[in-house]
Parts: structure tokens; C-alpha cells; sequence
């Protein structure tokens, strides 16, 4: 909300600077966004009028001006298309002072000219720049401009917190004001105004629950040619709102100044009677702006016999709106319960002033006063003949005055500090809320009597309903920063921390260790690129998106991981190592009704990595990653977890990951994630250059760890045996490692692979495997009798199993 | 001169002349070997009639301790050559860089949040987390947020239907926790959280919260104040930090405060960074509202909380100077690496 200070301070006016006073109104809760002057800077600029107006001899674009500045007429050369005799412009004479020039006797074209005329954006006021800023006809020659203009003033704009609409008002602010500074509130007393004549309008309120009081009154023979005074277009100009015809601005003009929204109908073009109810599904209303809605079934209608003639609360409809011609109106001053307008605006994708404050709520007891101030600024400026306030009201749905208990005790508990009764009785006094003391009875702790006041707000202060809104009150009067600050007790109790839990920082950790970076991508990601990579699963889509780019949830956190690398890739990073941790997000499949219990968050860890082993360096080979790389940062992560044995990786295929260099990783013969290198019709369609390697791991498969239990260690020698063994290609390390540990027995405490080698000296389908077998007795030292029965075993299975052949 | 002198003589001056290790021995054996010629005279002393054996004896061990020592020593100077020439030959220039000294960095929000953690951590604070798409009630309405309330406004939520969305804030986590955990309760609740923002330098659609909430008896305003200022010098290291708290409205909180502190760039003078004001907005604060506790069946009457939440990646901000929320989600590796 924007508003001017001058207005403010025709209220209250207390000895502060703009800066002291909007920090002040910053500090009570309502946060002032900034303000700025309502003109530039500068002197010597008065009321000037043009007498008469002639062509520049020499230019065709200039015209030669007589200006009155009061005293005296002056020659003044202008090259403005409005200029004409009879207008009353701002005019700077020599000597006066713009914020970029000093205006000075000078030629132009030859010309002598006395004096600049001014545009709006000569003054600082607006961009206009179109014409010279025109001034009613009747804006006194010779006034200083400023002081004619009330210039002298700054526009502040205040960003409200919801539950304060009371401030949405001069009045409200100048109450807040008067608060803080604990001074008087000069407050415009609204008479009642008399009826002149009889007419008014039927009125009926079939929704008592959203509208349970319409004021109206009809008002005749307005004069239509009749001009809003400066003083009050000035004042709805520094709020943001333009000025329309005396009757809008009236209404917009009580609007700013008392917090209640009016309406005014031509009166020539209500129908029979105004009913005000809920709308149907599908009905239609042309509004104010010439837009035509239709309507859900949840909206507060104002009709006539017509139909509907507004959407209440938030925009009148056109059929029945004043225009140019409008002699005799009917003003709506209606009390909207906020539900019933709450969000209504916003579903059609509408935001107006009245909507603000009916959803915030609006002083329920408001409305008489504000018709009659209404029709008090409309007599004046453009007379008319009023006819009685009628109010339609069922107060059976009205807020109730209701008091609200406040203990003392209550106060200190909650603030952490005694507060004085007398400051509390003060405090409550300046709010101008009513209190009573209750009758003391001994009801507090330990039986001692509590001091409990009755408190009752006024009706614009609807929003003290229990005690806390008395409390939060209060605290905020009396200052934040004056309350005491301590920090809180409590007992000093041991937290368990399971040592068999592993945290994510440990796995994080480790990564950063192997020289991975961590990345954040959004939870949102791109369908498409989602579907390539995860084609099995239906993300869950969000009904709301920023773009098709962050459209549904990730279903792995590959998706945002290859975006990132791509992102580096293409800034000459070729050597990219990245991993995030976060929530992944799936559905069951053929979803239709999805609830909060259908869905899975599963946190996972996960890694893209492509190009050189290490950076690049003078030691070490510059050859690319692969596979058994990046499989070594997931084995190390699953080592820390105590148990590696329990975790497997098996060949398999992804739809993400190239067939044959791709893995599922198991614990316990469950799949908890996958590692393998992208599939190059991916990596070709994405235009990555290098080939990158995945991993992915769901957390809560590496978050537990085996408690260490410790072994003896063997007091007798152990001994190593070393053989080489053929076999065909697709015989997997894993399967000889498994056939020898069931052969060799349980002498055998380690086995080693330590060579693969394919090529020259061995059949092209076959590979030889280097194997380095330890023995070792927990009780005694082995016999060579029984090392080699136990060589001679491993040797049979792997023949008789894998079709191994000893290498010689 | 005696036989044995000159043998000396001549062992010691080709013990001097041997140029290495091996040919040092070959003076040894020459000499003092089993044929060698001083062995060879003491063999030669029975020779000799009996009252002469001990002088000569003792004249010709001499002789062979004199050629041991002359041995000895040339050994040790041999050897040390030998030792100096190798060492000489292996140099190697120290300063170039070593292998595998790669180590990557956290994010600089993850490393703001563990921070974070460590400090409540260490006052007793549990860390929970929750699911990052809730349901309407956990994330709105037992918050003290119904359906039009004109403060959904400040949460522009993305939804996937009416009921289910994506959460604006870490608050469900507590209202997750305080429905199933009596208290005392003193949680700090980090995580993302979204809101229909497209991406700017001062805008992000999905970031980072941490909540906290402590609710026990007698939980006042003063504790909230005592904890949120503590929290703030210790983060920004500074223990004159000035911090102010400011009425404000938060559904679940009453009394509402945001809280700022003096700006951390130009110590409260005003600057770009504070918009010439001289605070930066850190928080929003407040005593836990009545209601919000009757919803998660805590009886307000006994019991009294306060709850604050603030977002590390401006803290992370602030602390490390980023001057674009966007550069946290590109993941540029030039940027991660300035956070090693």
C-alpha cells in the first residue's frame, strides 16, 4: 500500500523526519518498503499563465509564449504541442533551480525567452513528458508551485502483513501512528447527513453468512460535469490510483481514507431489486474493465433482475456502472466476511483493492460512516440530493463484541518478563481497547490471586480474539527490543547416538576425499531427458511448472547430475566429478487419485563422473576413467558401512547405462542402486563429448554399519601360493572367486586376483586370471601336505566347474 | 726394517689405494685372510725359539690390529662415498606436485547447514527431516493456515492436485514431530523447500530452510530472543553482532518477530549489499501459536514454544560473499571449488 505522508501527518504529525518516522512505523510491525519524494527537488517554479501564444519566427517546432507569472508578463519560448493561451502551467522563472539545470535569460532561435514552462516530468512528478503539466484553470498565478501542489511530501510504500488490515487505512495508520508516538489522532467527525429525498433501494441478502450488511443510499441530480478537486486526485495519485470522475474517486477516496470499500451503481440501470447471493457454475459477468468472467460456483454475486452486476467484494460489473452521464446513483457500503472473499479475486486472476482488504477483513461496523462520508465529499464537489442510509443487515451473522480474558501471569510467561499492571493498563488505554480488572479471586499458582483484565477491542480490531493476540499486543507496544534476552534452561541429558549409524556426512565426506564435488540440482526436473534415462517409471508431474525443463519430480537424480556435468563440459571442464544426495520421488504405476501415502521419498546418493583418472599432472598416465574407477568410489562407500560383504555387484542392464558396462548394486541380494557407463545414444543425443560413468545408491542401504567385534590374530606363519588360470571370457572373477573359496577350505584367510591378462600366447575367447591364495591356522602351523591338498582341490573345482586350465 | 714393518707398511698403503669395497677385501684376505701374510707370520711364530714367541706375537698383533683399524676406517669412508653418490643420484625435485592430491568440496549451502547443525547440535537440538511433497494439513492447515487464508499469498506453492504439493517451508517436519513426540521437544528442521519463483539473483523456485523449535514449560519470548541472537554471533563469528527483532505475522507464531541483524558487509553503515539500510532480514521468529499446538493435541496452557526459520543459502550468502542464488544451482565447478 502507498500512501502520502502529508495525508498521514493532517492525523497525527509528530516531530520526526520522513526517515525517523517510516523507521518507526518499520519497528510497530508495519514494515515500510521505502519512500520516495512526490517531486523532485527544486525552487523558483510557480503557478504561471499563458496569455497568448504565437509561431517562433524561425522555428517550426517552437511557439513564442506570453506568460503572467502574477507580477509581471514575460516572454517565454515553448515548444510544447499543448501550449495555448488561457492554460495555467508550472513555470520556472530565471533563476530557478531543476534538479539538472539553472534556468537562465536566453535565445533560442533567436528569441529571448524569460522562463521554462514544465512537463510532469520536469517537476519529478511523473514520466509525463507528452505536453506541459496542464493546472486547474483556477490554481492561483504567482503561488509557488510546490506549496500549491503540497510537493513538499514523500510517497511511502508499506508492505502489510496480512493480519494488520486495520492499517489499510489513513485512519488505521494514523491510529498506529498515535500509538507509537502516544499522541492524539485528529479524527474528521462524519456527520450524519440529512435525506433530502425519499428514494431507495430493495435490497436482500440471501447469503447472510458472506454479506451480512449492505448499507445503500440513493443520491440524485450529481452534477456529471462536475471536476474531483486537485487536493484529492493528488492524494489518490500518491496512492497509485487514478482519478476518474468525481464519483469513483469519492469512493476510491473514502476507500483509502476509512478502509472500506464502496460501490457506486447508475441508478438509471439497476433492475428491480439487488439481491446479493452465492453464484452457479457457468454463470457470466462482464466487469468494470470490460472483461467477461465466468463464474465457479463459489463466488458472492451481486444482482439485479438483470443477473449479475458484480463480483462482490472484489469488481462491479459494467451494465450498471457510472459513467460520464450518470445523474443519480446508488452507493454500496457492504460488510464481506472474509472467507466469503478470501482467494475469489485470485482464482480469476484478478487483484483490486477491495478484494485486499475484504479478504484481510474490513471493520464490520464501518459502513454507515463511511456512506456518509461518501455522501458528504460528493455534495461538496458535485452536489446531488441523498436519500436515506438503508441497511440491510442480519446480525445473526455479524462478528460478535466478544472480551478476551488476559492473566498477568499469562504476560510474564510468555514474555519472560514482569510487566507492570499500570504499563499494561496504559498500553491497553492507547490501543483503545477497553478494559475492565476482574474481580480478584485467588486462582493462581500456589493460591495467590491473579490479576486478570477483561479486554474488549474496538470492531476494527477484529482480530483480538484470544488472549495471545493481547499478549502479542503488548510485547509489540512495548518494544521487542526491550524484552529481556536469555537463553533457555534445560536438563543436561545424554542424547543416544547409535554407533551403528552411519551418517550421510561420513558418505559425503568420503566422496569430497576422492575428489568429488557436491552439486544441488533441482527436485524438479526436464520429462524428456527423465524419460531417456528412467523410461519405467511415471513421474509425478506438478500441475503448476515454471517451464517444461522443471515439469515433474525426479525419479533419479541423474537427470539434474548430467545436466550440471554438461554445464561444465561445456565451459572447457573435461575432467568433471560431481555427487548430490537428496529426495527422489516415484508413484505407483497407473496412478489416477494420488495421496500423500501413495507417494515414495526415497533418499538417494548419486555420482556422474567423466573424463582423466586424476587432473592432469607430470606423474600420472592421462588415461580416461572407467568403469572399475568409479566402482572403487562406490566400493569405498561401502566399505565404511563394516559389512562389504554383504554388498554384490551383478551384471545387468539399464535403460540409462550401456548394456555390458552396467551393474546393479545389491545388499543382501536386494537391488539398492545402480553404477555403469551412460548409453552412448544418450551420451551421443545429449552431445556429451566424453563418456560418462553413473552411480546411484539408495542411502538407507549404506547408512547402517556392523559394530567392529574383535578377532584374535593367528600367531603362526601364513603362506602364500600363486597360480594362473585360463578360462573362458564370460566366466566372471566372481564366479572363480566363489568356486575357490568353497574348494580351498577354511585354511584360506585371503584371495587375491592380481593380473587379468587377454592377448598374445592365449586363445582370443579365453583369459588368463593371476590368483594369490594365503593360508594361514588360527591353532598351529599348516603342513606344505596340507597347503597343497588344498592347491590340488582349488586346481580340480576350477577344471571340473569353469573349465579352468592351468597357465604354465 | 723387520719383515713385519714392511708388510704394513705395504698393507696399509694398498689398503689406502683400494677404491672400493670389494678391492678393501682383497687387501683383508691378502693380508689377514687364512693365507694371508700377517696370518702367515703367526703361524711362522713356532719358529721362533720359545722366550722370543711373546714379543714377536705381540708385535705381529699389533700390526694386525693397526691393518684392522686402517681397514675399518677405509670402509667407513668408502661406504660413505658410496652412500653420498647414490643420494646425490636419487634427487629429486621436491616442489613438484604430489599424486592423488584431488579432493573435491561440499556445496557451500551444505556446508552452511552442517554448521548450523553443529551449533544446535551441541545445545541439545535434535536434527529432523521430512518428505519434501506434503499434504495441504501438514503443510497450511495445522499450521494455523486455511484454505484463502490471505497468508498463502506469501507462499506461491507449487501443487500436483488440490491436496498434495510441493512444501513452502520446513514447518510440517514439526508439526510431524510434535504430533507424535511429547514435549520436551528442541528440533531443528533442515531441508529444501519450493515456491513458484522463476530463478533470479535474489530468487530461487527451490532453496533451503531450517527451522527450529523448542516447547517445554515456561519456553518464553526472552528464550527466543537468547537463542536466535547466540545462534547469529557464533555463525557470523562476532560477538558485538547486533540483532533486532521486528513485530511481524506468521500464522503459526504469536507474537510474530522477524529478526535482523547488523549488515555483516559494512557493519551496519549502510551499503549495496543492506540497501543503504544498515540491517539484513535473517529470520522470522515467534512464540508457537496457541492453536498450532491444540492441533498437535500439545495443551497450550502447560506448555509454551518458540519457533524461528531462516534460509542458509543467504546466510551462505552473506558469509562467503555469493552475490547470485544461481550460481548455487549450476554447479559450476569453478564456483564449488572456491568452498574446498
Amino acid at each position: 500500500m502507498k500512501f502520502s505522508e502529508a495525508w498521514l501527518r493532517e492525523y497525527v504529525n509528530p516531530d520526526l523526519s520522513t526517515q525517523a518516522l517510516v523507521d518507526q512505523l518499520t519497528m510497530a510491525g508495519l514494515e515500510v518498503d521505502g519512500f520516495e519524494p512526490v517531486a523532485a527537488e527544486f525552487t523558483g517554479i510557480v503557478v504561471g499563465e499563458i496569455l497568448d501564444v504565437n509561431q517562433h519566427p524561425d522555428a517550426d517546432k517552437l511557439v513564442v509564449c506570453r506568460v503572467s507569472d502574477g507580477i509581471e508578463e514575460l516572454q517565454v519560448v515553448c515548444g510544447a504541442p499543448n501550449a495555448r493561451a488561457g492554460i495555467k502551467v508550472p513555470f520556472a522563472q530565471v533563476g530557478a533551480r531543476l534538479p539538472d539545470l539553472k534556468i537562465k535569460k536566453a535565445k533560442l532561435r533567436g528569441v529571448e525567452s524569460n522562463g521554462m514552462l514544465c512537463s510532469e516530468r520536469e517537476l519529478g512528478i511523473s514520466d509525463q513528458h507528452e505536453g506541459l503539466m496542464e493546472l486547474p484553470l483556477d490554481a492561483p498565478v504567482g503561488e509557488n508551485i510546490r506549496d500549491y501542489l503540497n510537493l513538499n511530501d514523500a510517497i511511502v510504500d508499506l508492505d502489510l502483513t496480512p493480519n494488520r488490515s486495520d492499517c489499510l487505512s489513513m485512519l488505521g495508520l494514523a491510529r498506529e501512528t498515535g500509538l507509537v508516538n502516544a499522541l492524539d489522532v485528529r479524527v474528521h467527525d462524519v456527520p450524519a447527513i440529512p435525506s433530502i429525498i425519499e428514494d431507495t433501494f430493495p435490497v436482500e441478502l440471501v447469503a447472510p453468512d458472506a454479506c451480512a450488511r449492505f448499507v445503500g443510499r440513493v443520491i440524485k441530480d450529481i452534477d456529471p460535469t462536475a471536476e474531483t478537486p486537485l487536493w484529492m486526485k493528488e492524494k489518490l495519485r500518491r496512492s497509485d490510483i487514478r482519478s476518474i470522475d468525481p464519483i469513483v474517486d469519492v469512493t476510491n477516496f473514502v476507500m483509502l481514507e476509512q478502509g472500506q470499500p464502496l460501490h457506486a451503481y447508475d441508478l438509471a440501470k439497476l433492475s428491480g431489486s439487488i439481491v446479493v447471493r452465492q453464484s452457479k457454475a457457468g454463470e457470466t459477468c462482464t466487469l468494470l474493465d470490460d472483461t467477461e468472467v465466468t463464474l465457479h460456483d463459489d463466488t458472492l454475486l451481486i444482482t439485479d433482475d438483470s443477473g449479475p452486476i458484480g463480483l462482490a467484494g472484489v469488481m462491479g460489473g459494467l451494465s450498471t456502472s457510472v459513467t460520464a452521464e450518470t445523474n443519480d446513483i446508488f452507493l454500496e457500503g457492504a460488510f464481506f466476511a472474509p472467507t466469503a472473499i478470501a482467494g475469489r479475486a485470485r482464482s480469476y486472476g484478478m487483484s483490486t483493492d477491495a478484494a485486499h482488504r475484504f479478504e484481510r477483513g474490513v471493520d464490520w461496523q464501518g459502513q454507515v460512516r463511511a456512506i456518509e462520508r461518501a455522501t458528504e465529499l460528493l455534495m461538496e464537489i458535485a452536489g446531488g440530493k441523498p436519500g436515506p442510509v438503508t441497511e440491510t443487515v442480519d446480525s445473526h451473522y455479524l462478528p460478535v463484541e466478544k472480551s478476551v480474558e488476559l492473566r498477568a501471569s499469562r504476560i510474564a510467561r510468555v514474555l519472560g518478563v514482569d510487566i507492570d499492571n499500570s504499563t499494561v493498563d496504559d498500553i491497553l488505554a492507547r490501543l483503545g481497547f477497553h478494559a475492565m480488572v476482574m474481580d480478584v479471586e485467588a486462582t493462581g499458582e500456589g493460591g495467590l490471586a491473579e490479576h486478570t483484565w477483561e479486554v474488549s477491542a474496538p470492531s476494527h480490531r477484529f482480530d483480538i480474539s484470544i488472549e495471545a493476540d493481547l499478549i502479542e499486543e503488548i510485547s509489540r507496544v512495548y518494544g521487542y527490543n526491550n524484552l529481556p534476552v536469555r537463553t533457555p534452561l534445560a536438563s543436561l541429558a545424554m542424547a543416544p547416538k547409535p554407533e551403528s549409524d552411519l551418517s550421510l556426512n561420513r558418505i559425503r565426506d568420503q566422496l569430497v576425499t576422492r575428489g568429488y564435488f557436491e552439486a544441488i540440482t533441482y527436485s524438479f526436473v526436464d520429462a524428456k531427458l527423465q524419460q531417456q534415462l528412467d523410461p519405467e517409471q511415471e513421474p509425478i508431474a506438478l500441475a503448476n511448472p515454471l517451464s517444461a525443463e522443471m515439469s515433474v519430480m525426479r525419479t533419479t537424480i541423474w537427470t539434474g547430475l548430467l545436466k550440471s556435468l554438461i554445464y561444465n563440459v561445456n565451459r572447457q571442464q573435461d575432467r568433471v566429478r560431481l555427487f548430490e544426495s537428496g529426495l527422489c520421488f516415484s508413484q505407483p504405476p497407473n496412478q489416477a487419485d494420488l495421496k500423500f501415502d501413495d507417494i515414495s521419498q526415497v533418499r538417494k546418493i548419486a555420482g556422474a563422473v567423466c573424463g582423466r583418472r586424476s587432473e592432469e599432472n607430470w606423474a600420472d598416465s592421462s588415461e580416461a576413467i572407467d568403469f572399475y574407477d568409479v566402482k572403487g568410489d562406490v566400493e569405498s562407500i561401502l566399505a565404511l558401512s563394516g559389512e562389504p560383504d554383504h554388498f554384490e555387484f551383478s551384471a545387468t542392464t539399464h535403460p540409462a547405462l550401456q548394456a555390458g558396462q552396467s551393474a546393479a548394486i545389491l545388499r543382501d541380494g536386494e537391488v539398492v542402486g545402480h553404477i555403469g557407463l551412460l548409453d552412448p545414444r544418450i551420451q551421443q543425443q545429449l552431445d556429451i563429448r566424453y563418456p560418462v560413468f553413473l552411480f546411484e545408491l539408495i542411502i538407507e542401504s549404506v547408512t547402517t554399519k556392523k559394530l567392529a567385534q574383535s578377532q584374535p590374530m593367528s600367531r603362526f606363519p601364513e603362506v602364500r601360493r600363486d597360480i594362473a588360470v585360463i578360462v573362458e571370457q564370460t566366466i566372471t572373477s566372481r564366479q572363480v572367486r566363489d568356486c575357490v573359496h568353497l574348494a580351498a577350505g577354511d585354511a584360506l584367510q585371503n584371495l587375491k586376483l592380481f593380473d587379468v591378462y587377454q592377448g598374445k600366447g592365449i586363445d582370443p575367447n579365453r583369459k588368463s586370471l593371476a590368483l594369490g591364495l594365503t593360508f594361514q591356522d588360527a591353532s598351529r602351523t599348516l603342513t606344505d601336505d596340507e597347503i597343497n591338498n588344498s592347491m590340488d582341490r582349488v586346481v580340480t573345482s576350477l577344471e571340473a566347474q569353469l573349465g579352468a586350465s592351468l597357465r604354465n | 726394517m723387520s719383515d713385519l714393518e714392511t708388510i704394513l707398511e705395504t698393507a696399509q698403503s694398498a689398503v689406502a689405494d683400494s677404491k672400493d669395497v670389494a678391492s678393501l677385501d682383497d687387501v683383508r684376505v691378502r693380508y689377514l685372510g687364512k693365507k694371508g701374510e700377517l696370518t702367515g707370520l703367526l703361524k711362522g711364530l713356532g719358529r721362533l725359539p720359545a722366550e722370543d714367541r711373546p714379543a714377536a706375537g705381540a708385535d705381529i698383533n699389533k700390526a694386525k690390529e693397526a691393518l684392522q683399524e686402517a681397514i675399518q676406517a677405509r670402509k667407513t669412508t668408502l661406504e660413505d662415498a658410496a652412500f653420498s653418490s647414490q643420494i646425490e643420484s636419487e634427487s629429486i625435485d621436491v616442489t613438484l606436485p604430489g599424486r592423488n592430491a584431488d579432493v573435491g568440496a561440499l556445496h557451500p549451502v551444505t556446508q552452511v547447514l552442517r554448521r548450523m547443525e553443529d551449533f544446535f547440535q551441541s545445545v541439545g537440538y535434535d536434527v529432523v527431516e521430512g518428505p519434501e511433497i506434503e499434504d495441504d494439513y501438514h503443510n497450511f492447515e495445522a499450521l494455523n493456515l486455511p484454505e484463502h487464508h490471505p497468508a498463502r499469498a506469501m507462499h506461491d506453492t507449487f501443487y500436483f492436485n488440490p491436496e498434495l504439493l510441493l512444501r513452502t517451508h520446513t514447518s510440517p517436519v514439526q508439526v510431524r514431530v510434535m504430533e507424535t513426540q511429547k514435549p520436551p521437544i528442541r528440533i531443528i528442521c533442515p531441508g529444501r523447500v519450493y515456491r513458484v519463483d522463476p530463478p533470479d539473483p535474489s530468487h530461487l523456485p527451490m532453496f533451503h530452510q531450517v527451522e527450529g523449535l523448542v516447547i517445554d514449560r515456561n519456553i518464553s519470548f526472552a528464550d527466543l530472543k537468547g537463542t536466535v541472537i547466540e545462534f547469529l554471533r557464533v555463525f557470523f563469528e562476532k560477538e558485538d553482532l547486533q540483532v533486532r527483532f521486528r513485530p511481524s505475522y506468521f500464522p503459526f507464531t504469536e507474537p510474530s518477530a522477524e529478526v535482523d541483524v547488523q549488515c555483516v558487509h559494512c557493519e551496519g553503515n549502510g551499503c549495496r549489499v543492506c540497501s543503504q539500510t544498515g540491517w539484513l532480514e535473517v529470520m522470522g521468529s515467534g512464540m508457537v501459536h496457541p492453536r498450532v499446538l491444540e492441533y498437535a493435541g500439545i495443551d497450550s496452557e502447560e506448555f509454551t514454544g518458540f519457533a524461528f526459520g531462516m534460509g542458509p543459502d543467504r546466510l551462505a550468502m552473506l558469509r562467503y560473499g555469493v552475490d547470485d542464488l544461481r550460481h548455487y544451482l549450476d554447479n559450476d565447478l569453478r564456483f564449488l571449488k572456491q568452498f574446498r
